[in-house]
């Protein structure tokens, strides 16, 4: 979410049950300011939270100008000093899909496993982080547009989905590179606006139905949950600009997703 | 494209009124020409690419033969070009048709004008000029003739009948006008030309396709005025976005007051149940006296407050949601008859989801309702027994007596009466506040032991069928009421001392050591320091009873006999009772602190095993301003703490606050556990009849063992009739078989 929205953000994704105390609140407002300033973003994104044993780490993002450009993730403790987090090996990578089990909230512990190295959490902070969101950072049709020249702007004019649009999944995209928007057939293809859609859409998302769409609010907000990472919440009110995703939750996978369905 | 007429063939075509317009049309484009004039690079023609008639334009070359002296070289290459342009355009028959006599007629006759009225139109020109593009613009755009400006160039270069519009092409835009800007041009009918290529295009522009209403004309207006109006920055850049939604407003127009937006109807509807809530609470407000009495009997709590230190810790619902869902439990309250009740929690599901109330009802209400279901069961089981007692009688008259199987369901474990164990409370739930409220069933052992052995998301409809394996006996409402009565029973806790129990210690030797389940406030309890609290588990204890792994809070022998039993099949019963002696379960015993659950090192200095531990360690939080985490030492702020737990995650947690503490559950409904979820597999084949005296298995024999066996038959019969031909005959058939 923006924080530059942060208040009204939080408020409106609250439905999931996670959200912040005042205090942290408070604090991510102003050092989240400084952030921005510090390394020159274009937008900061509170990304979310990763609930772990000890202690949690609060997870932000930051944007430059080009929106689908790779983000800098940054992540804290206490929501007042905020540091980069160190960015994965390709080794790491391998291996982090190994080690399982609950963040331990302290970035320096290192994971044992008899076969591999250790794992470094703070590491496995981030590629965690990369891979949610990868997987589920969305974003509504409209509200990005892609100009000729290549970058990828926030569209001004963006007001918003309409209610019938706002219950479809075709009308969400994945905030990340397209992978699967190559694989369109042409008779697809033709319905597509380019400046529009260009980033794949959640309806083809496999596992099927691995989305949740539901109205809050007396039909006032639209949610969307992520039921393959628990945790992840998209909210959007339909006919206005406000749209933003947050994270909280144990940063693992529900691999059950599909005997749950 | 036909021949250029001779000037005299051709009829005055003209009506008058068109010659009047064409008059006035010529003062205006006289007028074009004065800004034209007072801009060196819109010396260019107006729209020249207009379909305009080219009569004359022969006329107009010597026009400008005769002219040429009061034109600057700009004008006649204009005419050359104007002239070349509208040659072939003259049969178009096109409505501005004029002639081109009376215009060099009258070309010539003001001339004279133009230098006496010069000044004067120009002043004029730029409001008629703009009068007559059809201004909506608040004020006057710069250039309004500068796209015109280009199509002269290039007109000349394509030669096409009509001229292609040459869209905004940068390059043509600055370059330096070689043909200069007629200054003060004398030359009136050439700016008819301009004029009427104005038109021209103007009309072109305003066409409507079949398709739609709006033309391009309208459109660029609505464009160009929302661009003014709004004045975005940049707006070259969202020029696009700005076109769809021009495009868009016209086909959606925004106000209409007889008819609601049939797309906010649901909205609407939710948002009325939700005012009924409003209105209800304050019609209550009425009575200021009846609020002063009832204020101490109303059985729903302080929701506000609770959410208000939930909120302290993170947890939890916005203030406004928590705030209907106040509304709406008092608006339960007063539906139904309600001793205490307390906000569960939330159950997300993927259409909807469930608000849950946890209620306890008056002493005597609730089992009028109870009685209902209770008779449906028992008359399932009625027809059962008399099915089984005529399959009994049939099976005796057949001459084979069919072995009766020995398979025997597991005998059914008799739910727990309300208001104990895991039936302790009444589950109410609903979908949003302003909905009805549902009520749960209650729960049944058998559904808690199959609850274990599934996980399904909610759907958010109480009907829904849950489709697993193992099957689960019930739809949606009952795997709901399991998992609430699994969750409540794991991760309700209270800090020490807050219960205790009752005195009444002689009735355990009597249950058999299944353990006290009452318990009640401790009217002592003094609070226990927070950083207590905080540091050792020991100090929070279970205030709900642990359910055994048969699915109930209280042992039952399965195989104690109800008098229906006895009647079907004793003897059989009692034959299979040996092998089957049940252990009787025990859990841990109500208000056991959580150090004791499995799995907790409470003791060891390490970290908490993170698969196995059941309560996280508590996190601190203080109110006191400017500092975090810090121990109230000169104000004592109430602390919040926050619990969550391991098993339960995505908020199960609690707070404590003083002398009060709550829980609260808010997540999707699922045990967490490190491994993936291995489904239970499907049962062993049944094994076959077992082999005895009566039944036993055997090969059938052979063909050629039959065969030997008849002609050993034969022969034996052969032996003994050797004599009788017949036979012989016969075993010649027999043997030919």
């Amino acid at each position: 979410m923006d924080a530059d929205s942060l208040l009204l953000s939080l408020e409106l994704a609250s439905g999931s049950g996670q959200g912040l105390s005042p205090d942290r609140r408070a604090s991510l407002l102003t050092s989240l300011m400084l952030v921005k300033r510090d390394y020159r973003y274009d937008r900061v994104l509170f990304w979310g939270r990763i609930l772990g044993l000890v202690a949690d780490y609060y997870i932000a993002q930051g944007l430059s100008e080009d929106q689908l450009a790779p983000r800098k993730t940054l992540y804290s403790l206490n929501c007042t000093e905020w540091s980069l987090l160190p960015p994965a090996t390709e080794e790491m990578v391998a291996q982090l899909s190994v080690v399982k089990g609950r963040f331990m909230g302290d970035p320096s512990y290192e994971y044992e496993h008899t076969e591999l190295q250790k794992v470094n959490e703070g590491e496995k902070v981030f590629e965690e982080e990369i891979v949610i969101d990868k997987a589920v950072a969305i974003i509504p049709r409209g509200a990005l547009f892609k100009t000729p020249f290549g970058p990828t702007h926030v569209n001004r004019t963006f007001e918003g989905l309409s209610l019938s649009e706002a219950k479809k999944l075709s009308s969400y995209f994945h905030f990340r590179e397209p992978v699967e928007l190559k694989n369109k057939t042409l008779l697809e293809k033709a319905d597509l606006d380019p400046s529009l859609d260009f980033m794949d859409s959640l309806e083809h998302d496999i596992p099927k139905g691995s989305w949740s769409i539901q109205m809050e609010r007396g039909n006032a907000l639209v949610v969307l949950r992520s039921l393959l990472w628990p945790g992840l919440t998209f909210y959007h009110a339909p006919r206005t600009k406000h749209y933003g995703y947050i994270y909280v939750g144990t940063g693992e996978k529900n691999m059950d997703l599909p005997f749950m369905l | 494209m036909g021949d250029l007429p001779p000037y005299p063939e051709r009829p005055p075509q003209q009506p008058p009124d068109r010659r009047t317009s064409q008059a006035s049309q010529r003062q205006y484009s006289w007028d074009q020409v004065q800004p034209l004039a007072a801009d060196p690079e819109e010396g260019q023609q107006i729209a020249p690419d207009a379909q305009r008639n080219a009569p004359g334009w022969s006329q107009r070359g010597s026009l400008s033969q005769q002219e040429s002296l009061l034109m600057p070289r700009a004008f006649q290459a204009e005419e050359a070009r104007i002239g070349s342009m509208e040659y072939p355009s003259m049969n178009t028959g096109f409505p501005l048709e004029f002639q081109p006599q009376p215009y060099s007629d009258e070309s010539r006759i003001q001339a004279a004008e133009v230098t006496t009225s010069l000044m004067q139109r120009l002043q004029q020109g730029q409001s008629s000029l703009f009068q007559q593009l059809d201004s909506t613009f608040p004020e006057p755009p710069v250039n309004p003739l500068d796209p015109f400006n280009l199509y002269q160039t290039d007109q000349f270069s394509e030669g096409a009948q009509h001229g292609p519009y040459i869209r905004d092409d940068p390059a043509l835009q600055f370059s330096p006008s070689e043909l200069g800007f007629p200054h003060y041009s004398a030359e009136v009918p050439e700016p008819e030309p301009l004029e009427l290529a104005v038109q021209n295009a103007k009309a072109y522009l305003l066409q409507t396709s079949i398709s739609c209403d709006l033309s391009l004309y309208e459109h660029l207006v609505n464009l160009l005025t929302k661009i003014l109006n709004q004045r975005p920055e940049d707006p070259l850049s969202v020029l696009e976005s700005l076109n769809r939604t021009t495009q868009w407003e016209w086909f959606h127009p925004k106000l209409d007051t007889l008819r609601d937006d049939p797309e906010m109807q649901p909205t609407y509807e939710m948002a009325e149940k939700q005012k009924a809530l409003f209105t209800r609470s304050g019609g209550g407000a009425e009575g200021e006296q009846e609020m002063e009495e009832e204020v101490g009997e109303t059985p729903v709590p302080n929701i506000m407050e609770t959410a208000f230190y939930f909120e302290q810790a993170g947890v939890g619902l916005s203030s406004d949601e928590s705030f209907r869902i106040f509304l709406a439990m008092k608006q339960l309250a007063e539906q139904q008859p309600i001793h205490t009740c307390r906000f569960w929690g939330k159950i997300l599901g993927m259409n909807r989801s469930y608000l849950v109330a946890e209620v306890e009802f008056r002493e005597g209400e609730e089992e009028a309702e109870e009685e209902e279901v209770e008779e449906m069961t028992e008359g399932g089981e009625v027809m059962e027994a008399h099915g089984e007692e005529e399959g009994e009688e049939d099976e005796e008259k057949t001459v084979d007596i069919i072995p009766k199987p020995v398979w025997k369901p597991p005998p059914v474990i008799p739910k727990e009466e309300s208001r104990s164990g895991a039936n302790k409370y009444l589950y109410f739930v609903c979908n949003e506040p302003g909905l009805p409220w549902t009520r749960l069933p209650h729960v049944t052992p058998a559904q808690i032991v199959n609850a274990r052995k599934i996980k399904k998301f909610f759907t958010g409809y109480l009907d829904a069928p849950v489709v697993s394996y193992p099957p689960f006996p019930g739809n949606e409402a009952n795997y709901l009421r399991a998992q609430i009565a699994r969750i409540s029973a794991a991760t309700q806790v209270s800090p020490l001392g807050f219960y205790q129990f009752s005195e009444e210690e002689g009735d355990e030797e009597e249950e058999g050591g299944a353990g006290r389940d009452s318990y009640e406030e401790n009217p002592d309890f003094e609070g226990i320091p927070v950083l207590e609290l905080v540091d050792s588990m020991a100090n929070w204890v279970h205030h709900t009873q642990h359910i055994l792994p048969q699915g109930r809070c209280t042992w039952v022998n399965p195989l104690q006999k109800t008098e229906e039993e006895e009647d079907l099949g004793e003897e059989e019963e009692k034959a299979d009772e040996g092998p089957e002696e049940v252990e009787q379960e025990v859990g841990p015993p109500l208000l056991t602190p959580l150090s004791e659950d499995a799995g907790c090192n409470a003791g060891t200095e390490g970290l908490p095993d993170p698969a196995a531990s059941p309560l996280l360690p508590l996190h601190h939080r203080n109110h006191a301003p400017g500092t975090l985490d810090h121990p109230p030492v000169l104000q004592p702020l109430p602390a919040v703490l926050s619990g969550r737990c391991a098993l339960q995650p995505l908020a199960g947690g609690l707070c404590l606050c003083q002398r009060q503490f709550e829980n609260i559950y808010i997540g999707w409904g699922h045990k967490y556990s490190p491994e993936n979820f291995n489904p239970a597999l499907p049962a062993p084949i049944q094994q076959e009849y077992p082999s005895g005296p009566e039944i036993m298995e055997m090969s059938d024999p052979t063909v050629e063992e039959e065969q030997a066996l008849k002609a050993a038959q034969e022969q034996a019969l052969g032996a003994t009739e050797e004599e009788e031909e017949g036979e012989e005959e016969e075993e010649g058939e027999e043997t030919d078989d």
